[in-house]
């Protein structure tokens, strides 16, 4: 048996199989994550739709979006975009877990892609962020939010948020390899919280000081979730900053450039285990 | 497979300041189990790393099965198992899904990879645990899924680095009995402890290591043979009489007894056994003295690794090192 396995991964095309393969049963794994741990998910969302309560009902009748327009519809843009900026965390401490445990070691002493093991994260991660998208947009939808954008701008919307998770995911990889242990990376929620709500998802930067106001307007969360809400055609408060006039480029170029400075670095990070 | 399944050569391994492996030389006969037997930090982890290829060597040579660890590290993947310090297990997962999970990674095939799952699982006595989760899994059923794990493709050389560290004495018999069945098989092991007494029942070899180099090796007989004969000990019922029996003891011992109060025992080197218990036996009871027990017995490895390095093993890292894990 193990001669023709061994005949059958020498050359390219078994290689990139492989790779295909792997990557695929580290997905399966996330996926069976979430069935025999759905309790997971609830945990994942309960933050964001608390949230949704606590700034749509409780605060929400003192908000403003400046520019007019309802708050709620304000709202769930940047919900949708805090909860990819915070998946950055899953990532970390699926990553610190493995490590932790030794499953990363058991992996990397297996004849398997090495490559898997970061690919199938990444697509595993995705997978669990649209299921995220899609649970939060039907609360959305529950609580009166219409996206009044065409179904190919709504999903070039989704599409956004994904692409900033994606980014992530590299920050998330790189974190989980830098941290000693799981707790640590709870405490990551720490550095999660400002990044994502120091940006547009809850308030206009136009109402906040003028130094906060500029770093939420460079924030990335921002450019994403300022750019599905006009995708989404919801009020987008857009001020008139470059920054903010340009917000559907930026939600591009955010991530291209974070994935560009992050891919690698965790790449290296992955392979100085070995040193 | 050539003559011997792990050869090393002078191997080298540097960590920032601390020189972790200084010329390391080991040669693992195949088909036997081999203890690397030494104390926290004395380089048996780093050895078992450079040798499953998790880390590279900075100097000397390493092969395993025959094939350079450093030169092929994916061919040598082919033939190893290793089961760690932790039981490098998906904890959400069952131990079923675990297995099955490894198996497709070791590219067997969907199928192939279920059915090889089945089989462990009976091997290992885990069946009726299978479709569990491992947060149910007492220590030692976790020891034994992670052994399972390891021998997906039937390895020629399986590492285990300190298998049965933190379990309790039922998960540590356990885990002894399966690796005593792999070796049935034909499988070279190589095993790290720092338990004297796990590579003294488990080990036909054992390499005892001290600041990344080994002092010494042999079977563990000719390495208790190589510290002096047997012992005569005597536990006494009453310390008060202690110091007495240290006394007569003294009279036929070859050097100068040990006495532990805690334990009421006396003990010392002796060269002519027989005479020399007789001698202790009949003045004991003709002086009167409560003894509880009374033998000759082969040194432990402790007195081995006392006698070897001149430092004892390092009881506080090892405490350290469990209290980490609870």
């Amino acid at each position: 048996m193990t001669t023709q396995t061994r005949a059958a991964e020498e050359g390219m095309g078994a290689r990139l199989y492989w790779a295909a393969a792997d990557c695929w049963t580290i997905v399966l794994r996330g996926l069976t994550h979430y069935v025999r741990q759905p309790s997971n998910l609830a945990w994942q969302l309960g933050f964001p739709i608390v949230s949704v309560l606590l700034f749509g009902y409780v605060f929400g009748s003192a908000m403003s979006v400046p520019g007019g327009g309802d708050y709620r519809e304000f709202l769930m843009p940047g919900m949708f975009g805090m909860t990819m900026a915070m998946g950055f965390m899953n990532t970390a401490y699926v990553v610190v877990y493995d490590s932790a445990r030794g499953v990363t070691d058991r992996f990397r002493s297996m004849p398997m892609s090495p490559s898997a093991v970061v690919t199938g994260r990444g697509v595993g991660d995705l997978i669990g962020a649209s299921l995220d998208l899609v649970v939060l947009g039907l609360t959305a939808l529950a609580v009166g939010w219409r996206s009044s954008g065409g179904v190919l701008d709504t999903l070039a919307a989704f599409g956004l948020l994904l692409l900033l998770r994606f980014a992530l995911i590299w920050i998330g990889v790189l974190l989980g390899l830098l941290v000693p242990n799981e707790e640590a990376a709870g405490s990551l929620f720490a550095v999660a919280l400002p990044f994502s709500m120091i940006s547009s998802a809850f308030v206009a930067p136009s109402l906040m000081p003028d130094w906060l106001g500029a770093v939420a307007r460079w924030n990335p969360v921002s450019s994403t979730v300022t750019a599905s809400r006009e995708l989404f055609g919801n009020p987008a408060a857009v001020g008139d900053t470059w920054v903010e006039q340009h917000a559907l480029l930026m939600s591009v170029a955010w991530p291209i450039v974070i994935t560009a400075v992050f891919l690698p670095l965790a790449v290296r990070r992955y392979q100085r285990l070995s040193r | 497979m050539p003559e011997n399944a792990i050869l090393a050569t002078g191997v080298r391994k540097k960590y920032g300041t601390k020189q972790a492996l200084d010329g390391l030389d080991l040669a693992v006969p195949a088909g036997m189990v081999y203890g690397l037997l030494g104390p926290n930090g004395a380089g048996k982890t780093t050895a078992v790393r450079i040798l499953s290829t998790l880390v590279r060597l900075d100097g000397g040579r390493a092969e395993v099965a025959g094939i350079d660890v450093a030169a092929r590290p994916r061919q040598v993947r082919r033939r190893i198992g290793l089961a760690g310090q932790h039981a490098a297990l998906d904890e959400v997962l069952t131990g079923r899904q675990n297995l099955r999970m490894f198996g497709r990674l070791f590219h067997l095939g969907k199928r192939r990879a279920a059915v090889r799952a089945d089989e462990l699982l009976e091997r290992f006595d885990l069946v009726e645990a299978a479709d569990k989760g491992i947060k149910e899994y007492s220590g030692g059923m976790r020891r034994r899924l992670d052994l399972a794990a390891s021998m997906i493709l039937a390895p020629d050389v399986l590492f285990l680095d300190e298998p049965t560290t933190g379990l309790d004495p039922r998960g540590r018999n356990e885990v002894w009995d399966a690796v005593r069945s792999l070796v049935a098989r034909g499988t070279t092991v190589l095993l790290t402890t720092q338990y004297l007494d796990e590579a003294d029942q488990l080990a036909g070899r054992i390499a005892v290591l001290d600041k990344g180099r080994v002092i010494a090796d042999g079977p563990p007989e000719s390495l208790k043979r190589l510290i002096g004969g047997d012992r005569i000990e005597v536990v006494v019922r009453d310390p008060a009489s202690l110091s007495a029996t240290a006394a007569v003891v003294a009279r036929v011992a070859s050097a100068e007894p040990r006495v532990e109060e805690a334990a009421g025992r006396v003990h010392a080197p002796v060269s002519d056994r027989v005479a020399a218990l007789t001698e202790v036996a009949r003045t004991l009871q003709d002086d009167g003295v409560d003894v509880e027990d009374i033998g000759l017995r082969r040194p432990t490895l402790d007195e081995v690794f006392l006698q070897l390095t001149g430092h004892k093993t390092d009881e506080k890292a090892v405490a350290e090192k469990e209290g980490a894990r609870a």
